[in-house]
């Protein structure tokens, strides 16, 4: 591929490697100190970092500031945006303020429900959905003009990202329609949902395989380490759209308390060893939240350490 | 139709405690279908209300009546000759019908007796749901005649997203998945190429976010 | 069958003929106590009035918590025409429950509550 942007993501991958990337949950105060030492913990071991952005509508830290100081940091950062919190003049805003701080990466979301977070009672925006968010930044990148028609010169290098859910409804033969239609729209790359059905991720891959979506878009796996057996329980029964099968919530059931979270690390990098091998694949995104120290572990164990660079 | 919802009997006591001669107007439109505010509903809430003023020994003056909208003009006139009797009005009509109301009797006061919801169809009696915004463009030709707009939480309008779980929102297992229904139209009318390609930005303007709504239809007066 | 004698019995064809106005009509008028005896669930000769007795009277019993007259006032009781014993049975608890609430606070105050004066027709 021919990169488009200065984005080390886009880079990497055009040189043919795996990308691995992770993402940091920014603090629920006015505290950017988190932010650096979240950053630092991880920094040498992945590629990028997303800060992802009020998720499950949990009022945060904004990612666009802390994608900022991440790039005042020298890191390469992924600005998460949803269109549940801001309409179209302000996501084009945004995206033009990143940009002017030289943010090469962008994940374009629709973003979780506000009855998820702490302030069920507000207004949802929804002015756009996340591939029309996805056509917002690839018009803003390419012809230098908002949806309102304006054009401007110093345009937004963006690598456009987006997420995928293999094991959302109604199947996968759909959701991989809907991955196309956001390669349509202009998707660069993708970050999956978390995996622990494999056999439904490979189904899913397969399907894009055959319709040449990979040769088109990059697919960055979803791993995320279970921390104890609880966790299982809660992702497999609380959290739509997510499939846990219950093989996995017994084996993690199956060690000791203490044990857990050892044998959770260890199935994920069992995990991103297997799909390494499967057709398409073109790296990972690793999601270990609040336990962002055990990024550096499992990416040396899968044997992604240490991280090629590029210029 | 409008679909409504009583108000809490301790609401309209608060707001009605204070005055002794009242008129409860209904309405035989909307509010009667959804069994919130017509006549059966006005003659309890006058009941209920005599019940509570008889306690604090207060004579008070409880009339009941149902227009056939109150919409309408020609309907709320029909109260012209009456209105100066009472001291406020609680009115069971749908929102747009207490505003009329209040606007042609503008020296009386008037409370609502309802909460106005939604837009929406009957499933069953008693059971009402949701089914139109008013977005002002209609685009169910183009999503096999199910409202992405009204029955999608998000109002997406290239869904279906990553929390549509078994045909179920993510808000709620009740919920139905918009897009889920939307989907298995298309399916059934042989449509399902409509969901490969992007669509663009939908215009707002013609919707509540373009401000406040009218229509004129100048082919319709003289 | 012996039951108290304060007891006015209102017969009708089916207890979902009973509407929730004519329940509080009957404590506007003064009535210290109601209840609605229905077949049995299941056995409604027109299918399901005695469920919508119940629901009924379920509404009233929170209207009249609303207005300070206790919803332990009025109750839904069911049984079958047969049951005379039965029925002495609820009389009896109506009565007594309801002399433990005491007389109706519309009949405490001075005079019945004020019915409509009119009805306004359109």
């Amino acid at each position: 591929m021919n990169v488009t942007t200065p984005s080390k993501i886009e880079k990497l991958l055009a040189a043919g490697h795996l990308a691995v990337t992770s993402e940091v949950g920014p603090p629920r105060s006015a505290d950017g100190h988190e932010i650096e030492h979240k950053g630092n913990l991880i920094k040498d071991h992945v590629d990028a970092i997303n800060v992802t952005d009020n998720q499950t509508s949990v009022c945060r830290l904004c990612s666009l500031a802390a994608v900022i100081r991440l790039k005042l940091m020298g890191l390469e950062p992924v600005l998460q945006m949803t269109t549940r919190d801001r309409n179209r003049i302000a996501l084009q805003s945004d995206i033009l303020g990143a940009a002017s701080f030289g943010i090469n990466n962008i994940l374009c979301l629709t973003g979780d429900h506000q009855h998820f977070g702490d302030h069920p009672k507000a207004v949802n925006v929804f002015d756009l959905d996340s591939i029309q968010l996805i056509q917002t930044v690839k018009l803003m990148r390419d012809e230098g003009r908002l949806l309102g028609g304006f054009e401007f010169q110093v345009k937004p290098q963006m690598f456009i990202g987006a997420a995928a859910n293999p094991f959302a409804g109604p199947n996968v033969e759909m959701r991989v329609a809907r991955l196309a239609k956001k390669a349509n729209a202009g998707v660069q790359f993708i970050q999956t949902q978390c995996i622990y059905n494999m056999d439904k991720f490979k189904e899913f891959m397969r399907l894009a395989v055959d319709r040449g979506l990979t040769e088109k878009v990059a697919i960055l796996a979803g791993i995320t380490p279970m921390k104890n057996v609880g966790m299982a329980r809660y992702m497999q029964k609380r959290v739509p759209g997510m499939d846990v099968p219950e093989e996995v919530v017994k084996r993690i059931a199956g060690v000791p308390k203490e044990k857990q979270a050892d044998e959770g690390i260890t199935f994920a990098i069992e995990q991103i060893e297997e799909i390494k091998s499967i057709p398409g694949i073109k790296g990972f995104h690793i999601m270990a939240i609040e336990w962002e120290e055990k990024v550096p572990e499992i990416v040396e164990r899968a044997g992604l350490y240490p991280r090629p660079q590029v210029n | 139709m409008i679909r409504a919802v009583p108000k809490p009997l301790e609401e309209i006591i608060q707001y009605v405690n204070d005055y002794d001669k009242l008129l409860i107007a209904g309405c035989d439109g909307c509010v009667t279908v959804c069994e919130a505010g017509g006549l059966k509903e006005v003659k309890i809430l006058g009941s209920a209300l005599r019940l509570h003023f008889a306690q604090a020994n207060k004579p008070v003056v409880i009339d009941e009546t149902s227009l056939t909208r109150q919409c309408d003009k020609e309907y709320l006139a029909q109260l012209r000759d009456s209105i100066d009797n009472y001291d406020a009005v609680v009115s069971l009509a749908c929102g747009c019908g207490i505003q009329f109301l209040a606007d042609m009797y503008d020296t009386k006061l008037v409370f609502p007796g309802v909460n106005t919801s939604f837009m929406g169809v009957t499933e069953e009696r008693g059971v009402y749901s949701e089914r139109c915004q008013g977005c002002g463009t209609c685009i169910l030709a183009e999503t096999g005649g199910v409202c992405p707009i009204a029955r999608c939480s998000k109002r997406m309008l290239n869904g279906p997203c990553g929390g549509s779980d078994k045909g179920k929102c993510e808000v709620s297992p009740e919920m139905p998945c918009g897009w889920q229904l939307i989907y298995e139209r298309l399916k059934t009318l042989g449509q399902l190429d409509r969901f490969e390609k992007p669509v663009d930005p939908k215009d707002w303007t013609s919707s509540r976010d373009g401000g406040i709504r009218k229509i004129v239809r100048e082919d319709l007066r003289i | 069958m012996q039951y108290p004698p304060d007891v006015r019995i209102i017969q009708v064809p089916c207890t979902g003929k009973v509407d929730i106005i004519h329940l509080l009509q009957a404590f506007e008028a003064g009535a210290d106590g109601v209840f609605v005896a229905g077949c049995l669930e299941g056995d409604c000769h027109f299918m399901e009035g005695n469920l919508f007795a119940k629901k009924r009277v379920r509404r009233v019993k929170e209207i009249l918590d609303k207005v300070g007259l206790t919803g332990g006032r009025i109750e839904m009781f069911n049984l079958s025409a047969g049951m005379g014993g039965r029925f002495a049975e609820i009389v009896k608890e109506m009565d007594e429950r309801v002399r433990a609430l005491g007389p109706s606070p519309i009949r405490a105050s001075k005079g019945a509550a004020p019915r409509p004066t009119r009805e306004v027709t359109a």
